[in-house]
């Protein structure tokens, strides 16, 4: 586990309700988080348990109901667009569908060009810009010039999947939030994406918010969990405490369902 | 994008639409070109029925001198009209229609058939016995059947006195070489009351019509496209705002609208493009609804986030992001848009308040004229049954379209 660095990202009381009457929804409810720098935090939970609405907060695409972010230990503000474009510099994403991430109608470059843009490269010339496109693309094992030209939907989940933290390598933010990137990719491509991750934060030393339902996926990866169950973090802690001696029922829960590749599986649920 | 335009002509359903469509589209255009007549030309003098007609001036002119009138019925009359019966038309015109004595003149049989015909009315003969109301009604139907007699002669002017001389007559089984005649024109659909070419003016009338439905559809388009938009993507107040506006059209019958705008913007000024103005700017709610639920959809896909993340502006997103997925769909709003707008201008015209009828014709104008000049009760099929048809092909044409981009689009309507 890293040494804990300062803190680059916390919530206190952040809450959202969706709906009103009968509709009302809490999908967060009163979470507390504290994320320090080049940590690899996990957020599990089941379906339905608020993580993805956690992200969308923390990413200032939805609105906070309630409490207060605080970003490099100043309050986040991301009142006017400029100030949400100074944000996202510093905050970017993964997606879960590598499939419905991408613009179907623009071609791969355009997204790549984009992230130069957006990382201050606006000034550099065409050769350095395919430069560093290529850079970005060798850092995830893709060949630049196979993809130049090419739309998304010519391309396979898992090198989709790929571009996508080829985007983070070419933006470097501070904080990256994977979402669930590995659910909808095959077993190979999970290791090798995992791994970018993981090299990521080693090269740049990036905070990664890693959100899955996968709680020995948490446990491969991450220095410190959070078990969150119907908007509301149950457990959370260094992961080997978590995971290794779990005090809350839905954490042992949750390690109870992971399947044992040597033992016969038990699909009885453990109370 | 080439795939796609290649995958919906392989649909049945839009091939037989846009064949139809083209069709229509070339006659608009090509016929006008060719046709010898323009659309508001007058050809003949009324409603003549398809078919080709030759110059009653020119039949006459083959004779020695010039002739400037033609009369089969003058000489016709001298001959069929007894004294007795001149005296009885006296009698009748006398007692029952109350002519003057001294305006009759025996001696001269056209005026007094002409006089007969201007007066005599069946209802004027009460207080007759039956019999005698049995024979004028005789007596007239054999003075209508007269004027189309056995032949006639063709007056000339004498040069010295300036009166009528006989030059020559016509028998009835002599004929003139239709070859001979210079001057033949030839109607394929007839003409309508103002004597115009019914297939010439329908060209032109199509064309305007589809420019109406056209121009129509796209301020419908871009109106519904903005409101729609802006209100599915910005969400809130604006949201609200713009939702109500949109709901306040809807349940307001845009017809009443349409209707009422028509008649204020008055005659002078409603020229097709005008009446194209009034018609899109009722006519773009439903596409406005439409189009915010499709967006309500997409705002939450993951490359929208991801072009958020990406610091673009809210113009840049709304129109690379959303708009390109709700291409299909826009076009084929657009589509049913022209077909509306058409009908729509049909409706209005019907009630007189269609484009001004100087500038140009549509086929809603066309109908409009039919009607108004009694085509329907004078049996004159040409002067609206193909403009009828031509305004159920095009909507026809442009419905079956839109069924076929749907199926193209949609793939879960597709018939495997």
């Amino acid at each position: 586990m890293a040494e804990l660095g300062k803190s680059v990202l916390k919530g206190e009381g952040i809450t959202k309700v969706f709906g009103y009457g009968k509709t009302r929804t809490t999908a967060v409810d009163h979470v507390d988080f504290d994320f320090r720098e080049g940590e690899v935090i996990s957020i599990v939970g089941e379906s339905g348990s608020g993580k993805t609405t956690i992200a969308r907060m923390i990413l200032g695409l939805i609105n906070v109901t309630e409490g207060n972010m605080y970003f490099n230990g100043q309050p986040r503000d991301i009142s006017s667009g400029k100030k949400r474009k100074e944000y996202w510099k510093n905050i970017q994403a993964v997606f879960q569908d590598p499939f419905s991430s991408f613009n179907m109608f623009n071609k791969i470059d355009s997204v790549l060009l984009d992230c130069i843009n957006m990382a201050g490269g606006r000034h550099l010339s065409k050769e350095e810009k395919e430069k560093l496109m290529t850079e970005a693309c060798s850092f995830v094992n893709l060949k630049y010039a196979e993809l130049t030209n090419k739309y998304p939907f010519e391309l396979s989940g898992g090198q989709m999947q790929r571009l996508m933290i080829a985007r983070i390598f070419l933006l470097k933010p501070k904080i990256l939030i994977a979402d669930e990137p590995t659910s909808m990719v095959d077993a190979c491509s999970r290791a090798t994406i995992l791994d970018y991750l993981l090299k990521l934060r080693d090269d740049e030393h990036m905070t990664i918010i890693f959100i899955t339902h996968d709680i020995g996926l948490a446990y491969y990866v991450s220095d410190s969990v959070y078990i969150m169950e119907h908007g509301k973090f149950v457990e959370s802690g260094p992961a080997e405490d978590v995971i290794i001696h779990p005090k809350a029922d839905y954490t042992k829960r949750l390690i109870s369902d992971v399947p044992k590749i040597n033992d016969e599986w038990d699909l009885t649920t453990v109370e | 994008m080439f795939h796609q335009i290649k995958q919906v002509f392989h649909s049945p359903k839009f091939v037989v639409g846009f064949v139809i469509f083209v069709i229509m589209l070339v006659f608009a255009i090509f016929y006008p070109m060719v046709s010898s007549f323009g659309p508001m030309e007058m050809v003949g003098t009324g409603f003549y029925a398809p078919g080709t007609y030759v110059s009653v001036v020119d039949t006459a002119q083959s004779g020695d001198s010039l002739t400037f009138n033609v009369d089969t019925a003058s000489s016709a009359y001298d001959s069929a009209l007894p004294q007795e019966t001149r005296e009885s038309m006296k009698k009748w015109l006398v007692n029952q229609a109350g002519v003057a004595e001294g305006d009759i003149d025996l001696n001269d049989a056209e005026a007094l058939v002409a006089l007969w015909q201007e007066k005599y009315d069946p209802e004027l003969s009460q207080g007759l016995i039956t019999a005698d109301k049995r024979a004028y009604q005789r007596l007239d139907e054999q003075l209508k059947t007269l004027g189309s007699g056995d032949g006639g002669i063709i007056l000339a002017v004498e040069d010295e006195e300036g009166n009528l001389q006989v030059s020559k007559e016509v028998a009835a089984n002599q004929f003139v070489n239709v070859s001979d005649i210079s001057n033949t024109v030839t109607v394929p659909m007839g003409t309508d009351n103002f004597g115009a070419d019914m297939a010439t003016k329908l060209a032109s009338s199509i064309g305007v019509s589809l420019q109406i439905g056209l121009l129509a559809g796209i301020i419908a388009t871009i109106i519904g496209l903005f409101f729609g938009l802006l209100s599915g993507y910005l969400g809130g107040w604006v949201d609200d705002f713009l939702v109500f506006i949109t709901n306040l059209f809807t349940v307001i019958p845009s017809f009443v609208i349409l209707i009422l705008i028509a008649n204020s913007v008055g005659q002078a000024a409603r020229g097709p493009m005008m009446v194209a103005m009034i018609i899109g700017c009722t006519s773009w709610p439903w596409t406005a609804r439409s189009v915010r639920s499709q967006v309500l959809s997409l705002r939450n896909r993951d490359h929208v986030n991801l072009s958020k993340l990406s610091g673009h502006s809210l113009p840049r997103i709304v129109l690379v992001d959303i708009l390109p997925y709700l291409a299909s769909y826009v076009v084929m709003a657009m589509i049913l848009q022209i077909s509306s707008g058409i009908l729509s201008e049909a409706q209005l015209s019907m009630l007189g308040l269609g484009p001004s009828t100087a500038d140009a014709t549509t086929l809603g104008l066309m109908m409009n004229w039919a009607q108004k000049f009694g085509a329907l009760t004078s049996n004159c099929w040409w002067a609206f049954i193909p403009v009828i048809i031509s305004v159920a092909l095009i909507t026809f044409s442009l419905n079956l379209m839109n069924t076929g981009l749907d199926q193209v689009f949609n793939p879960q309507l597709r018939d495997s």
